[in-house]
């Protein structure tokens, strides 16, 4: 998770939930404008190979998570409709409308499923994505 | 490769539930799961297999697909039937050859129909009853013959004396015991059954024992029986019990019971501590069950015994419930009165036909079982009676008699049952399971109180219980839990009607910030989305609106199962020219589309990618086509029949006044899904009785009907006035189709918001034909702004370059979506099932995204 304004980059490594000075090992990926992300909804992106939904909340902040549903099996959670469930950042799938915290990744809906998040980022307008998906605790 | 192998023989109904049970328990983890089975199909729905005959196909019966098998990771092998164990070698032989082997076995083989020792049994046109194969060849016979005979009068042969009757077939019933159902029923409730099967037209011999059957000159069959008389018939039944196929079992060495049976304990473990038995073959405590419930209870059992969970069969219940030929048959508990000084209440009721009896303990205080014949609508409360030791009151009688008119009702309620009552004996769900799962998940339909907790699934018998229940815990949500739209709005959909109305709100960002909280969801987004283009009409892609809408909305076209969306363009009243007719074919052909003809009279165009829809769309417009909004809570079609326009019988022109409503309402936004039909005369070919709102031309003009709806609850329309004229049709459904709009609950059909509507049909012809409330002259002003701002959604967005971007599989590429697979089926395409994607990426012929794990 980030703000989209550009704050001090070791604060954003901490919100991305890496250790600080962690960053310089991760590779960035320059992915769009962030304009190309509407607030309050998604877009997919195509990065090495693998599906990524670039997901705005209302109040501006950008998260990364899978663009794969893992219920009905198709490449779709970045068309869903995003939202918050009792103040938890959400985004629900466009099929069977299970939702998943755009956090963690967790499914709100089922607890054992869990979608992949990635460390993302806003550098000079230009959204950049870690492919290399987030431990989280 | 430390998996253990678990083999199970045999996929009828029971393994095919100790595989669910299985895989839900996380066995196919830990397990290499085969199954073989010898019929050619996987598990069906045998309980129900008459329904076969009533148009339910193999499809509909089927209790799983391959697929579904496939996706789970258990291997299937149709059709290759175990023909050996070699208890030794741990190793199970196939017909077809293949050595399987095992560390767990289990047998679910079920059992066969028992065809009596009598000469004449083998030939041309006697047939069992069992399989879908079976009933296939009963069905290809019948069509040959014209009459049939059952030969057994128990369960499953009034079961197939029902398929005789639905297959035309004069039937008749022999049956050796002096009643039918022996088993389930008394001399009483005999002969009211015989009597209901009679005046249905099933002739019954009783006390008959056949000698032999005999092929007469004719070539039809005849019957000898004991007594010396005869019966010729065209084709025999037998359906005379069952017994156990265990076969397998004894020429592997297992101890097999006296009365037939593979011998288990409590944990359906057989003599071999490797072997498990379960369903109709297993034997427990020297007796075989061939009902479905104590088979089920062993699949868990089981299950739950290789996952390392403690369960034991306990007392199973025998309980059977169902329908033969139109007529209730129960049987519960002791039924028999068999329990020392039980005493029996009976009712015999030779006017209306209804055998009721209970059997109560000796204190007369609680109920132990009892028999319904005729009338069973009591069973599932009176049996939970039985199995939760109620106390029955001191008028037990009360129970046999239907509740009087307007009087309380005095057979058991569903409140009256404690939390621990057991509902489903199928599948062992609790009343108080089913009420948290009611409460905790929100359901509020039937279906999916099923799925959620599988009440109900099992026999069936339980369904209106479970019905009730839910009845009950809405009740009970409506009085103690709000009806707010969700978490972010304290409002119904109703009222943020009026306030989105009255106070000029124009984005859900001002309605969310003034009358809401939070941030919003999938329920509040395209709710309040629906409420500003119901009040507004404004474009839905909008920058400020696009967020909120559905998939469908967002993109303007209908999502399917692999994230590929169809197209459908507006086809009013299913009316199209030739020219037409080509360029759909054109566009279909060129973009690579699947194209079927739809319900509404229109042609769905599918297999389109995200990035696809605007180049369809624009070849679409070009040819004079615009949106269909098939992919809206909107108006979707005006259906109609040729009418006078060429109709030998049509009294109007159906056409003409299809047209002419479809393309008034198109692009009327709405709670849920609109569909209208016009019918030229009384023939009804639109179907306009199914419909939201539906016309019927009369010799005078129109009546019209409303809030009628096909689909999972079908209900018929009323009629809203009769022999008007087309302008009265319009204005009346200006009124109506607003007044549904500005109050119905959202994704609320207009039947389901008639049925909840205090005062019905009669308040609605109140508002829309006497204006009762004095708003009839607005509602048809806001309709006349609806019409008056419409647009073709696809036509708007095609003229702006920044809407057209957002029709892009990805953000940072051009890449056609590489997750579309599609594999080719019958002359067309389809999206790959995910098994079939597997093994194009195994051969190495598709490139698929990295799945997370």
């Amino acid at each position: 998770m980030l703000a989209t304004n550009d704050s001090r980059s070791e604060a954003k490594n901490e919100a991305c939930g890496l250790e600080p000075g962690e960053s310089k090992e991760l590779v960035w990926i320059d992915v769009c404008a962030m304009d190309d992300v509407l607030p309050g909804a998604g877009a997919a992106a195509l990065i090495e190979g693998e599906q990524i939904a670039l997901v705005r909340t209302m109040d501006g902040v950008l998260y990364a998570i899978s663009n794969f549903d893992p219920f009905s099996r198709a490449f779709v959670i970045a068309r869903g409709i995003v939202g918050d469930r009792g103040g938890v950042p959400k985004i629900a799938s466009p099929i069977y409308k299970q939702s998943f915290d755009l956090r963690t990744g967790v499914c709100l809906d089922d607890s054992n499923v869990r979608l992949p998040v990635y460390p993302v980022r806003v550098v000079a307008g230009r959204v950049q994505v870690c492919p290399v998906p987030r431990r989280v605790a | 490769m430390s998996r253990k192998q678990l083999v199970v023989i045999g996929n009828g109904m029971v393994g095919h539930r100790f595989l669910t049970e299985a895989a839900e328990l996380g066995l196919v983890a830990t397990h290499h799961v085969i199954v073989c089975g010898e019929e050619p199909r996987p598990a069906y729905d045998r309980v129900h297999l008459s329904q076969f005959f009533e148009g339910k196909d193999a499809a509909a019966l089927a209790l799983a697909t391959v697929e579904e098998y496939e996706q789970l990771g258990i291997e299937l092998r149709l059709g290759d039937p175990a023909v050996a164990i070699d208890r030794n070698a741990k190793r199970v032989h196939t017909r077809s050859g293949a050595t399987l082997e095992y560390d767990t076995l289990v047998l679910a083989t079920g059992s066969r129909p028992f065809v009596p020792n009598v000469p004449g049994n083998d030939l041309p046109n006697c047939f069992v009853y069992r399989t879908i194969e079976d009933l296939e060849a009963i069905r290809d016979a019948a069509a040959r013959a014209e009459s049939g005979v059952v030969i057994g009068g128990g369960l499953l042969g009034l079961e197939a004396a029902g398929a005789l009757v639905s297959l035309g077939l004069a039937a008749h019933v022999v049956e050796f015991m002096p009643r039918l159902m022996p088993l389930q029923v008394d001399d009483a409730g005999g002969a009211v059954l015989r009597d209901r099967i009679e005046a249905l037209g099933v002739q019954v011999h009783l006390g008959k024992q056949t000698t032999s059957i005999t092929r007469t000159a004719s070539g039809s069959l005849e019957l000898a029986f004991a007594d010396g008389s005869r019966l010729e018939t065209d084709l025999v039944v037998f359906s005379a019990g069952i017994r156990a196929r265990d076969d397998l079992a004894r020429a592997a060495g297992l101890s097999i019971g006296d009365r037939g049976g593979i011998v288990v304990d409590a944990r359906c473990r057989t003599s071999d501590a490797s072997i498990y038995a379960i369903g109709e073959c297993a034997s427990l405590g020297g007796k075989t069950y061939g009902l479905v419930a104590p088979g089920y209870r062993m699949a868990e059992v089981v299950a739950r015994t290789l996952a390392g969970k403690d369960a034991a069969c306990g007392d199973f219940d025998l309980s059977t419930k169902l329908k033969l030929l139109g007529v209730d048959v129960g049987s519960f508990g002791d039924a028999f009165a068999a329990t020392p000084g039980a005493r029996v209440i009976s009712l015999f009721d030779g006017v209306a036909r209804v055998y009721k009896k209970l059997v109560l303990s000796a204190d007369r205080r609680r109920l132990l079982g009892g028999m319904l014949v005729g009338d069973a609508s009591s069973y599932a409360s009176l049996q939970s009676y039985v199995q939760n030791g109620i106390d029955v009151g001191d008028h037990p009688e009360a129970l046999l008699v239907p509740p009087s008119q307007g009087g309380a009702p005095s057979g058991p309620g569903v409140e009256n049952l404690p939390d621990s009552a057991l509902v489903c004996s199928c599948h062992n769900v609790t009343k108080g399971t089913i009420c948290t799962v009611i409460r905790e998940q929100g359901l509020a339909e039937l279906p999916a109180v099923k799925k959620c907790t599988k009440a109900g699934t099992g026999c069936g018998s339980c369904a209106t219980l479970v019905a009730d229940l839910l009845k009950a815990e809405l009740v009970r949500a409506g009085v103690t839990v709000n009806n707010h739209l969700c978490e972010h709005f304290p409002h119904t959909r109703q009222e943020l009607f009026h306030i989105v109305r009255v106070r000029g709100i124009r984005t859900f960002e001002q309605l969310i910030r003034e009358h809401g909280r939070g941030q919003g969801c999938e329920i509040c987004k395209p709710a309040v989305a629906s409420i500003l283009a119901s009040t507004w009409n404004d474009y839905i892609l909008k920058k400020e609106h696009a967020g909120l809408q559905d998939t469908n909305d967002r993109y303007l076209a209908n999502i399917q199962r692999d994230g590929t969306y169809s197209v459908v363009p507006r086809v009013a009243a299913g009316e199209i020219t030739p020219d037409q007719l080509i360029a759909l074919g054109t566009i279909a052909k060129k973009h690579g589309l699947y194209t079927k003809i739809t319900g509404g009279q229109r042609i769905d165009m599918f297999g389109a990618r995200l990035e696809q829809l605007p180049a369809i769309w624009r070849d679409l417009v070009d040819a004079g086509f615009e949106s269909g909004h098939a992919y809206g809570k909107a108006l979707r079609t005006v259906k109609s029949c040729v009418g006078s326009t060429w109709c030998r019988y049509g009294v109007q022109d159906s056409v003409g006044l299809a047209l002419r409503l479809e393309h008034r309402y198109k692009g009327l936004r709405s709670p849920h899904k609109l569909k209208g039909a016009v019918s030229g005369c009384a023939r009804e070919c639109a179907e306009a009785q199914g419909k939201d709102f539906g016309v019927i031309a009369t010799e005078r003009g129109f009546n019209l009907y409303v809030c009628g709806n096909g689909g999972m609850k079908p209900q018929h329309a009323v009629l809203l006035a009769a022999d008007i004229d087309a302008d009265t049709v319009v204005r009346y459904l200006d009124r109506f189709l607003m007044f549904y709009v500005r109050t119905a609950d959202r994704l609320q059909r207009t039947a389901t918001w008639l049925n909840k509507l205090e005062g019905g049909i009669d308040y609605v012809r109140k508002v829309v034909v006497d204006d009762s409330l004095g708003i009839a002259a607005e509602l048809e002003a806001d309709m006349a702004r609806i019409v008056n701002t419409y647009q073709c959604e696809w036509k708007t967005t095609l003229e702006d370059p920044d809407k057209v971007r957002m029709f892009r599989s990805f953000v940072n590429s051009d890449t056609p979506d590489p997750s579309v697979v599609f594999v080719r089926e019958r002359e067309q395409h389809r999206p790959a099932f995910w098994s079939e994607k597997q093994r194009l990426l195994e051969q190495g012929r598709v490139r698929l995204p990295v799945v997370p794990a």
